[in-house]
């Protein structure tokens, strides 16, 4: 299904090249000189065994961790390290492993959150919330329920969202990414923990995004299904090393990636 | 160009033209899209639909030919609907969660050229059938949200069509006087609309209906029930259901109200809330999950408000009924009640959205009597109705005022119902169906000869009220050896309404008693255990338990009682009944998957029960194989006791002269 979108993707400028990068947290190294490219409008998934270091290089990408080698450059821009407001403000967005959401706000106001950096007024205007405004947070709040509408959350846009299911949580946080109007969308694990059906909307949402908005997607995940059927093309880490890259077909039947997965002695 | 007053509209889009001079800008539908509810005027939606109408026309929809709406109600599939009547076509709502396959099958038989459908999952679903649909030449869609990289040489977005339509409306001055002549040649008794019944058994059959058929039946609904054009009606139900069609857009149509299309299935309650509707139409199904719903939220709530909803609710249960139907009331109660309505009844019915309601209906199924008065001991004036896709709904309704528990009503306005011998309910009527779609046999089947038509419902007019009771489908209904009517269905409804009896299954055709076979309901009786200090180690002992027996004997004691007022019912009564030891379930074939009882399976499986049911024995072994919920399967022994019941005395009916 994807094969074409493979080799368009290749012929696509690339978005996001991480070159050479290296972390680690005191002696331990969590990645040793990384390098891969994410290009514009692909899904590109990260995977690997546990602990292969893909949430640092998550981490890294949006400038929560800072490598200690190595460069990132983003829509051309190239950096040592990432800060993450500029991260936040070139339009990286991202969702967490486990859901990091406003448990006491109503899904309406998680996604309205996402919105903050784009809006103009200060916080004293955002206080009284009068004149030019309120203005703005109209034509904000317009985008969040084309989000709302985009993810099917109508039915709990005023839940709060502690109250809800994972799988909607999961759904929420989506939103809240998206309400950044990003070009890089991280997804850290958007099934873990969720039953078929609900894997299958996700997907479903992953895809739609990627259609619809265009957005340049990067996901971590565990379900090989899943990421063999959505991604473009697949980066596969092992102990802080990349061990293969290439589309799913490709990686799926590399022997270092086998090796590393069923634990064959290194 | 003011309408001379009874003058006969006898199409949709003509009424449509009618309400867009007559009622101008009145709101006639909304939708609630992003957020908010986006309102169309009359006016608005006369554009609308002739853009469309003009669209579709351009794609060569022609007059006869079919045209297939899927999808939720949104107010783009009911303007198809009126577009594709005003070019003299015919549109077919088909239920839009039905899987491709039963799509086919109507897609086929009614000889679609065109769907109109609301998204991605129903364009797939064509796709998929799309080399067995010979006569399809067009997909148009509602929703773009994943169709973008689609091919598109025969999918169309609806908003293409209308812009095909308006660019030709505008090009040439001559295109809306030839809709205008293609609308007026249309009469009432062409050809309106195809509904497919689903049909228990064997495929689907359509229900042809002309505009006569459906607008004369709309309007007496409307008389009935004196509706105007400031009613609220929330649409919710599937388009494809001739209750949908008649309440969400005959209806609307003939009385010019408007009609709200909620954001989503799952909004409809939150949705119902904001538009305060007036009248209103639910399954029983609705009714109760509303009420269980709220009975779970209080027992959440503070104990404060706990006692005072049930100080109310109890009075409401006293006096509520009394009120709503005018009967003398003590001024105190009437006070205490106007205080429960400010306190507990009125926020209640703001959440359910029915604040404002003047009529509320529940048809399709039994509903329990609890549950009616409940609702109507709150001040909502919730009646019965019986109808059927063959007579455009309306068979019977309750009067405001006359309104009981386990009856449909009096025949409607120009409807004329008799029960034939056999006790099957026949009726006529304006709105008898012009026949079933290629099917003539079938028709003829239906039809009697003197042009009634046969509901398959066996029924029988209460004498005390003078109101239909449908007891049954009249191929299940039986007698006993003394002749006496058996309808199982009605028996096994009343035992079900018990909260403690989760299922019934009601033997007694050829046999000289009825005996039923019950099953208890875990959560109610488990929970009623626990209240009376019953202990018990597993589901097959608490429905074995002497003093569970002590407990449901009284409920059919109560059943007995109720029969024995029946006049024709009440020979009927249950004479012995056991309880079994685990629960039907559909995995082992007991039940259908739409919880429906096998009784000749069950009948089987439980001989040994129910040959002793019958032998007078007071206890039965039995051993019967149990289909856990991973597909194992395991053996079940248990010995089952059987109690007795006395018969409730009552006088002998007075046959009437058949």
């Amino acid at each position: 299904m994807k094969e074409p979108g493979a080799t368009e993707a290749a012929a696509r400028e690339v978005l996001l090249a991480v070159e050479n990068v290296s972390l680690s947290f005191g002696g331990v190294k969590a990645l040793t000189g990384v390098s891969f490219d994410i290009r514009k409008g692909e899904i590109r998934a990260i995977i690997g065994p546990n602990g292969a270091g893909k949430t640092s290089m998550l981490n890294v990408i949006n400038g929560f961790y800072h490598p200690q080698q190595g460069r990132i450059s983003f829509k051309g821009v190239t950096r040592n390290r990432m800060r993450p407001f500029e991260a936040a403000q070139g339009g990286i967005a991202r969702t967490f492993q486990n859901v990091a959401l406003f448990r006491g706000m109503s899904a309406l106001d998680n996604i309205m959150a996402g919105r903050t950096l784009k809006m103009n007024r200060n916080f004293f205007w955002q206080l009284i919330r009068f004149g030019p405004a309120a203005a703005e947070e109209v034509a904000h709040r317009r985008r969040v329920e084309e989000i709302i509408d985009f993810l099917q959350i109508a039915h709990i846009r005023k839940v709060q969202v502690g109250r809800l299911p994972y799988g909607l949580q999961k759904r929420v946080e989506l939103g809240r990414a998206l309400a950044m109007d990003p070009d890089l969308l991280l997804l850290d694990e958007p099934m873990a923990g969720m039953n078929l059906e609900e894997k299958e909307d996700m997907s479903r949402y992953i895809l739609d995004v990627n259609e619809h908005f265009g957005t340049t997607i990067a996901l971590i995940e565990h379900d090989m299904g899943v990421v063999m059927d959505l991604s473009d093309r697949v980066v596969v880490l092992d102990h802080g090393t990349k061990i293969a890259d290439g589309v799913p077909d490709a990686v799926k039947s590399d022997q270092a990636v086998i090796s590393a997965y069923l634990g064959v002695a290194h | 160009m003011p309408t001379a007053p009874n003058a006969r509209v006898d199409t949709f889009p003509k009424l449509l033209i009618r309400n867009a001079e007559s009622l101008r800008s009145r709101p006639a539908i909304r939708h609630k899209d992003l957020g908010i509810w986006q309102t169309w005027t009359w006016d608005q939606v006369l554009e609308e639909v002739r853009a469309f109408s003009v669209g579709l026309s351009l794609l060569g929809l022609k007059r006869g030919d079919k045209i297939a709406i899927i999808g939720s109600n949104r107010p783009r599939l009911y303007w198809a609907m009126c577009a594709a009547q005003a070019l003299g076509a015919v549109p077919v709502p088909i239920y839009s969660d039905s899987v491709a396959d039963e799509m086919a099958y109507v897609l086929e038989h009614a000889e679609i050229a065109i769907a109109v459908v609301e998204d991605q999952e129903q364009v797939d679903k064509i796709t998929s059938i799309s080399e067995r649909l010979s006569g399809l030449q067009q997909v148009l869609y509602d929703e773009i949200r994943g169709l973008r990289d689609y091919d598109h040489a025969r999918l169309k977005s609806i908003d293409q069509v209308q812009a095909l339509g308006r660019e030709a409306l505008a090009k040439d001055p001559q295109a809306e006087a030839q809709w205008n002549a293609s609308v007026a040649q249309g009469k009432g008794s062409d050809l309106a609309i195809i509904l497919y019944t689903s049909g228990t058994t064997g495929r689907p059959k359509g229900v042809m209906l002309t505009f006569d058929n459906v607008i004369v039946s709309a309007e007496n609904g409307n008389l009935f029930d004196h509706l105007t054009a400031d009613e609220e009606v929330i649409a919710y139900l599937p388009l494809a259901w001739v209750g949908d069609h008649v309440f969400s857009y005959a209806q609307s149509y003939t009385a010019g109200f408007c009609v709200s299309c909620p954001e989503a299935p799952e909004t409809v309650i939150e949705d119902r809330r904001e538009i305060g509707t007036t009248y209103a139409f639910a399954p029983p199904r609705i009714y109760e999950n509303l009420l269980t719903l709220t009975m779970v939220r209080m027992e959440d709530a503070s104990r404060f408000k706990r006692r005072m909803f049930n100080f109310f609710i109890e009075h409401s249960r006293k006096w509520g009924e009394k009120i709503l139907n005018k009967e003398p009331v003590p001024l105190g109660a009437r006070l205490i009640y106007g205080l429960g309505e400010i306190l507990v009844y009125g926020p209640l019915k703001n959440r359910y959205g029915l604040s404002r309601i003047r009529v509320a209906y529940t048809a399709g199924e039994a509903i329990g009597p609890e549950i009616f008065r409940f609702y109507r001991s709150l001040g909502i004036n919730l009646k019965q109705l019986y109808g059927q896709t063959e007579a455009a709904v309306y068979i019977t309704a309750q009067p405001d005022g006359q309104i009981y528990a386990d009856t449909v009503g009096t025949p409607n306005i120009d409807v004329d119902v008799k029960i034939a011998d056999n006790g099957e309910v026949l009726f006529k009527s304006p709105g008898v169906f012009a026949g079933y779609y290629k099917d003539a046999e079938k028709t003829a089947e239906t039809l009697t000869r003197d042009g009634y038509v046969r509901t398959g419902d066996a029924g029988f007019f209460d004498p005390k009220t003078g109101h239909l009771k449908i007891i049954d489908r009249s191929k299940d209904v039986g007698k006993l050896t003394d002749g006496t009517l058996f309808a199982p269905k009605y028996l096994e409804n009343k035992l079900k309404f018990f909260p403690n009896i989760k299922e019934a299954v009601a033997f007694g055709d050829g046999r000289d008693v009825a005996c039923a076979m019950l099953n208890i309901d875990l959560v109610a009786v488990g929970s009623w255990a626990e209240r009376n200090n019953v202990v018990y180690g597993s589901y097959q002992e608490l429905a074995a338990h002497p003093k569970v027996y002590e407990m449901v004997a009284e409920h059919v004691a109560e059943v007995n009682r109720s029969l024995a007022e029946e006049g024709v019912m009440a020979g009927a009564q249950i004479r012995r009944f056991l309880i079994l030891p685990k629960e039907l379930d559909a995995d082992d074939g007991e039940l259908t998957r739409t919880m429906k009882v096998r009784r000749g399976l069950i009948a089987d499986r439980y001989g040994a029960l129910a040959t002793a049911l019958y032998d007078g024995s007071h206890e039965a072994a039995i051993s019967t194989v149990v289909t856990f919920e991973d597909g194992r399967k395991g053996a079940l022994n248990a010995r089952v006791a059987i109690r007795d019941m006395d018969l409730v005395p009552f006088k002998p009916p007075v046959l009437e002269a058949a």
